[in-house]
């Protein structure tokens, strides 16, 4: 099978989602009304609340939603073949994380452009506020354990893209400190920038940083997981617009760059997809259904999507119609990303046998450095030099995910510092012990999944705290849409639907880790499962009420 | 035929507020920050707060007039706090 074939047919189902099924819901579901005041104008403030073109604001929004995840996800699902993962990528944009991201953001600007978290507590009640602040918890500290083992990966594979991470450090401080002073003429500034990372990323290939095999007598996946976390704890606590800003937007440039080499590059070249459409995975591999559903979360759905969309994009909204674009085109991005992922997993490889061979068990699978070499092959379609263009694919997913680790042990310090508050812990308040806290549960979680090798360990976890966030908002959003007299069957189906599959799937990663003696794993594993039952009972109970509680429209 | 110049500029506001303007305003929103503390420091003593140089900083009201109606609901209050000073 042609990669291109399989790109047009994703691409145009993408499309066609987009102007029929898109529609639908914006005319028939959410009727959203053109005249309609937004937050945006009604709140106006010029900070957050400013009315924002919707090009602009889809940029934003992709821009936010996008990293590490959609593409690691997906490289690690093509295990049991392209075909099912290319489905639930496809299928699970449109009907599924399309309708999640235009849904959060419609319920947000609706609210005054509230958060989902209030939005919880104002239409499920004060209890389900809690459920939804433990399941960010543990959302954020998968997320710095997953992504600090990622990056391990990336570094100890290619070490050439040690130095162009580093680098980028002063360079996102220096772009950073020239918008605080100037006020025109960025452009040149950012582009240097960039040119100036592409030069580290050439001297990368030549100059690999590469740690020694054992260091103060730790592996060297454990030095690094030990600096990453260093790195995340000191970065976290310094001001958003010092380095994780100024670098986020240095990542949005990256991100657009690639997407336009991975896809063009692969025209040109046309490889074959060596992979089987439904592979018979190796031994040790989980069951397809469910697994598959909670392996791919970004990409499909994603619960994190949600908390961007009511958190900075609905206070942005210019009109109300305009969600449609931004919420919807933006999870389609995001498939796009992953599609491109999963292209590069499949059709990056010369032969089936170098397949095989990469994909041979399951708890070794490093998703990220499939598409790695795969994007890299493709690149070399353009005339980039494949060394080049490894460390390139592989720089940009490091930083993808160091500026998420960065944010998240942020979010931690302050949610241990609100626990500190409520409690009346002091200690916990001080911004010193609330970040040690924070990546010390994170060092934790990363070093059960055998010294900081085995991702595949934690990586469901993940997902499945990704999905239920995504089940809480589509149970608010089904809530609100009940007590309107709208149809209600659009987003209960996706929600009881990924409740299920992260349920059962659960349940079996539990069995994993008991089989495995992983007190900690299990632990986590039984914290999660209660909580998603208790979201479904939540549900249930909410849905069984005649009358939601407080909404207003 | 195409004016170069323009289409050049037009290009670079675009790239502006697609890449730079979310930080920017995230300089906006700290500089915000200390503004509003500082109009704290200012009404320290009409919220029962000591405040030494309040003979002076009462001389600053009419400047926040226009500002306070959003600055008393940034600080989590509904209505305004303060009985001397009205404001919704």
């Amino acid at each position: 099978m042609q990669a291109i074939l399989v790109a047009i047919m994703g691409l145009g189902a993408f499309v066609i989602g987009y102007f029929l099924y898109s529609k639908f819901v914006a005319e028939k579901i959410f009727r959203l009304d053109p005249a309609f005041v937004t937050p945006a104008h009604e709140l106006n403030d010029g900070v957050d609340y400013v009315p924002t073109n919707r090009f602009i604001l889809w940029g934003h929004h992709f821009t936010s939603v996008a990293g590490a995840a959609p593409i690691v996800g997906p490289a690690i699902a093509v295990i049991w073949g392209w075909l099912p993962a290319f489905l639930w990528v496809v299928l699970g944009t449109i009907f599924f994380a399309g309708v999640h991201d235009f849904a959060a953001l419609v319920i947000s600007a609706r609210h005054k452009g509230e958060s989902i978290g209030s939005i919880t507590k104002v239409i499920l009640g004060p209890r389900a506020k809690i459920l939804f602040l433990f399941i960010i918890f543990l959302l954020l500290l998968m997320v710095n354990a997953v992504f600090a083992v990622v990056i391990t990966g990336l570094f100890l594979n290619f070490p050439g893209s040690v130095l162009p991470w580093l680098i980028q450090i002063p360079l996102a401080v220096a772009i950073g400190f020239m918008v605080y002073r100037g006020k025109a003429g960025i452009v040149l500034p950012s582009l240097v920038s960039l040119v100036i990372l592409y030069f580290f990323i050439y001297l990368g290939v030549y100059f690999p940083i590469e740690l020694p095999q054992t260091l103060f007598g730790l592996d060297r996946a454990v030095v690094w997981i030990l600096l990453l976390f260093l790195y995340a704890a000191i970065a976290s606590v310094l001001p958003v617009w010092t380095l994780l800003q100024p670098r986020d937007f240095i990542n949005a440039l990256q991100l657009f760059v690639a997407l336009g080499i991975g896809y063009l590059g692969m025209l040109i070249i046309n490889p074959t997809i060596v992979a089987p459409a439904f592979n018979d995975p190796p031994a040790g591999t989980p069951p397809l259904i469910p697994i598959l559903f909670i392996t791919i979360a970004c990409g499909a759905i994603s619960g994190f999507h949600g908390l961007v969309a009511s958190g900075t994009t609905s206070k942005q909204l210019n009109k109300e119609p305009d969600a449609r674009f931004v919420g919807y085109f933006g999870a389609i991005g995001e498939g796009t990303l992953a599609l491109l992922s999963i292209l590069a997993a499949t059709a990056g490889f010369a032969t089936l046998a170098d397949w095989n061979q990469f994909y041979a068990d399951w708890s070794g699978i490093n998703g990220q450095n499939a598409f790695v070499q795969g994007v890299a092959i493709f690149a070399s379609g353009l005339g980039i030099p494949e060394q080049f263009a490894i460390i390139f694919a592989s720089v940009m997913i490091v930083n993808f995910a160091a500026t998420t680790m960065d944010t998240g042990v942020r979010l931690q310090r302050y949610i241990v510092g609100e626990i500190g508050k409520t409690y009346n812990i002091p200690f916990l308040t001080k911004s010193v012990w609330a970040t040690l806290i924070a990546v010390g549960a994170c060092l934790l979680l990363a070093f059960s999944a055998e010294g900081g090798r085995g991702g595949m360990l934690i990586w469901p976890l993940f997902g499945t705290t990704n999905q239920l966030t995504a089940g809480l908002t589509l149970t608010v959003v089904s809530l609100y849409l009940k007590k309107l007299g709208r149809p209600i069957v659009y987003t209960v189906i996706p929600m009881i639907f990924i409740l299920v599959m992260t349920t059962i799937g659960m349940l079996m990663n539990l069995g994993t880790y008991f089989s495995k003696q992983n007190v900690l794993l299990s632990t986590l594993g039984i914290v999660i499962l209660g909580l998603a039952f208790w979201l479904i009972i939540e549900a249930i109970a909410a849905f069984r009420q005649n009358q939601p509680r407080g909404i207003e429209r | 035929m195409i004016d170069h110049k323009s289409v050049v500029k037009k290009a670079g506001q675009i790239f502006d507020e697609v890449f730079i303007d979310r930080y920017r305003r995230s300089l906006l929103r700290e500089q915000r920050n200390l503004e509003d503390f500082f109009a704290l420091l200012c009404f320290a003593e009409l919220l029962g707060l000591p405040n030494p140089i309040s003979y002076y900083t009462i001389e600053l009201y009419p400047y926040f007039y226009e500002d306070f109606h959003a600055w008393h609901k940034r600080m989590g209050m509904e209505h305004s706090p303060l009985a001397g000073f009205p404001c919704c």
